[in-house]
């Protein structure tokens, strides 16, 4: 085991990541980013299509476009990046980081975890089939390896994920029999629904797949209604000609490293499970273990970026490189941004959340 | 939900093992875990962690606000045994 020093190590170059990486290297201060993939940008760089939102935060442009302006501006301000390379704990001695096959400790002052989060999956018969997989494979076959996993795809999942995914799947020339959707609305944006609708793409709530069959992979899926009860609806059964099935079913954030570390933890069910408890500066309750994007509540890129920018100013400042003031100052807009981000009609639930957590951050200091 | 479903893939333990191991006792992610060996592979329950939960909260109504995750343990990804023997 090898000792390596660092100012300040962000794990994981997602949108957070990169974003905390700048304002940091702005801020003055040596910034090395860590990442087990070999591509900067994480689930941006899979991301074909325009997002919308302000302008301040890469509205207009496509995921993959705005990972490459963030590594652009990144590199040009000296941060270092290191891919490949996996963070396999945090302890009191340091990171514990895999790099070309070497277990180092990385004593870094200050360490900002954006490890993002993982999707989550539904269990059915015959849902281990070849054929079944989840969004983020099927993005990755597509969007970046050019490769179509199936010909008639049945969505489970009508959230932003689940409609986006069907869409691009139809651009890529496949054939999407059904978005299947157990809650009685769709969950995702109606802008995204109105595509695939226009697509002739039938969403069909309050439906759940009831089994995917075949010999070797999927050859076909059955679906099914549910009652107010919850309860399958005898005789409401659906076939589909599929040979793949996608599940969008939600993802819940990555925070192992943070369980690990002994960072407080409380249940926010609207942002995917156990999240850490942070202050406003994006400090978790353990001392130098800042938190950025999905691992605090999967919500969108934009939110993680302004959480990024939040977490590497005070990072920064933390190390003595710019005031409590400066940084207060620095971090006003991104904060504001934040509220307005969070505010929308599809998001109140959130900043209720954000407020949570604050509060209980609060509580846990006394 | 069919007993042979696999809720865990890595150990390929069934929707039946995990009701079988809940109706001898367990009232927690953990505690299916030691009984079944649910969330023992590779992916070290990433992808079982919250079906398990659900399970345990359908059968003994536990909410799933109250049902802690697994322990934490590092090596939190799959890492070869043989970079901490250099």
């Amino acid at each position: 085991m090898k000792e390596l020093e660092r100012e300040i190590l962000i794990i994981g170059a997602g949108p957070a990541g990169i974003s905390a990486a700048i304002e940091a290297a702005k801020a003055g201060a040596k910034v090395t980013v860590a990442d087990e993939h070999d591509t900067i940008g994480g689930q941006l760089y899979k991301q074909i299509h325009k997002f919308f939102g302000a302008a301040d935060n890469h509205a207009g442009m496509r995921g993959f476009e705005i990972a490459r302006k963030l590594e652009q501006e990144a590199k040009e301000l000296g941060v270092e990046f290191w891919l490949n390379t996996v963070a396999y704990g945090i302890f009191k001695e340091g990171v514990g980081i895999v790099r070309d096959g070497d277990n180092f400790i990385v004593k870094a002052k200050k360490v900002i975890v954006a490890a993002g989060g993982i999707e989550n999956t539904t269990a059915f018969p015959g849902s281990t089939l070849p054929g079944v997989m989840l969004a983020g494979a099927a993005q990755t076959m597509t969007n970046i390896h050019r490769v179509l996993p199936g010909k008639r795809m049945v969505v489970v999942g009508s959230g932003n994920v689940g409609l986006i995914v069907a869409y691009q799947m139809l651009q890529a020339g496949a054939e999407v029999l059904a978005v299947v959707e157990r809650d009685d609305h769709i969950g995702g944006y109606g802008v995204h629904a109105e595509k695939i609708r226009t697509a002739g793409v039938p969403i069909l709530t309050d439906t759940i797949i009831k089994c995917a069959s075949g010999k070797t992979s999927v050859e076909g899926v059955t679906t099914v209604k549910l009652g107010a009860d919850g309860a399958e609806i005898a005789g409401s059964e659906q076939e589909f000609n599929a040979d793949t099935v996608i599940m969008a079913v939600g993802m819940a954030p990555l925070t192992e490293l943070l369980w690990n570390i002994g960072c407080r933890f409380e249940f926010i069910g609207e942002l995917g499970g156990y999240v850490p408890v942070h202050n406003e500066f994006m400090q978790t309750s353990v001392d130098g273990i800042y938190a950025a994007g999905d691992i605090t509540g999967v919500e969108e890129a934009s939110v993680a970026m302004e959480e990024g920018c939040i977490a590497g100013i005070a990072a920064a400042s933390a190390c003595g490189h710019i005031s409590a003031e400066e940084c207060s100052a620095r971090c006003a807009s991104h904060i504001d941004a934040l509220a307005v981000l969070e505010s929308g009609e599809y998001d109140g639930e959130r900043s209720a959340a954000r407020a949570k957590k604050l509060e209980l951050y609060k509580a846990s200091e006394k | 939900m069919d007993d042979n479903v696999i809720i865990c893939r890595c150990q390929e333990i069934t929707y039946g093992e995990i009701v079988k191991a809940i109706e001898d006792g367990a009232i927690s992610v953990t505690g299916v875990k030691k009984r079944v060996g649910s969330g023992m592979g590779n992916c070290q329950g990433k992808y079982c962690e919250h079906l398990v939960a659900q399970i345990i909260s359908e059968k003994t109504g536990i909410p799933v606000s109250e049902l802690l995750p697994d322990t934490k343990r590092a090596p939190v990804r799959p890492v070869d045994a043989k970079v901490f023997l250099k």
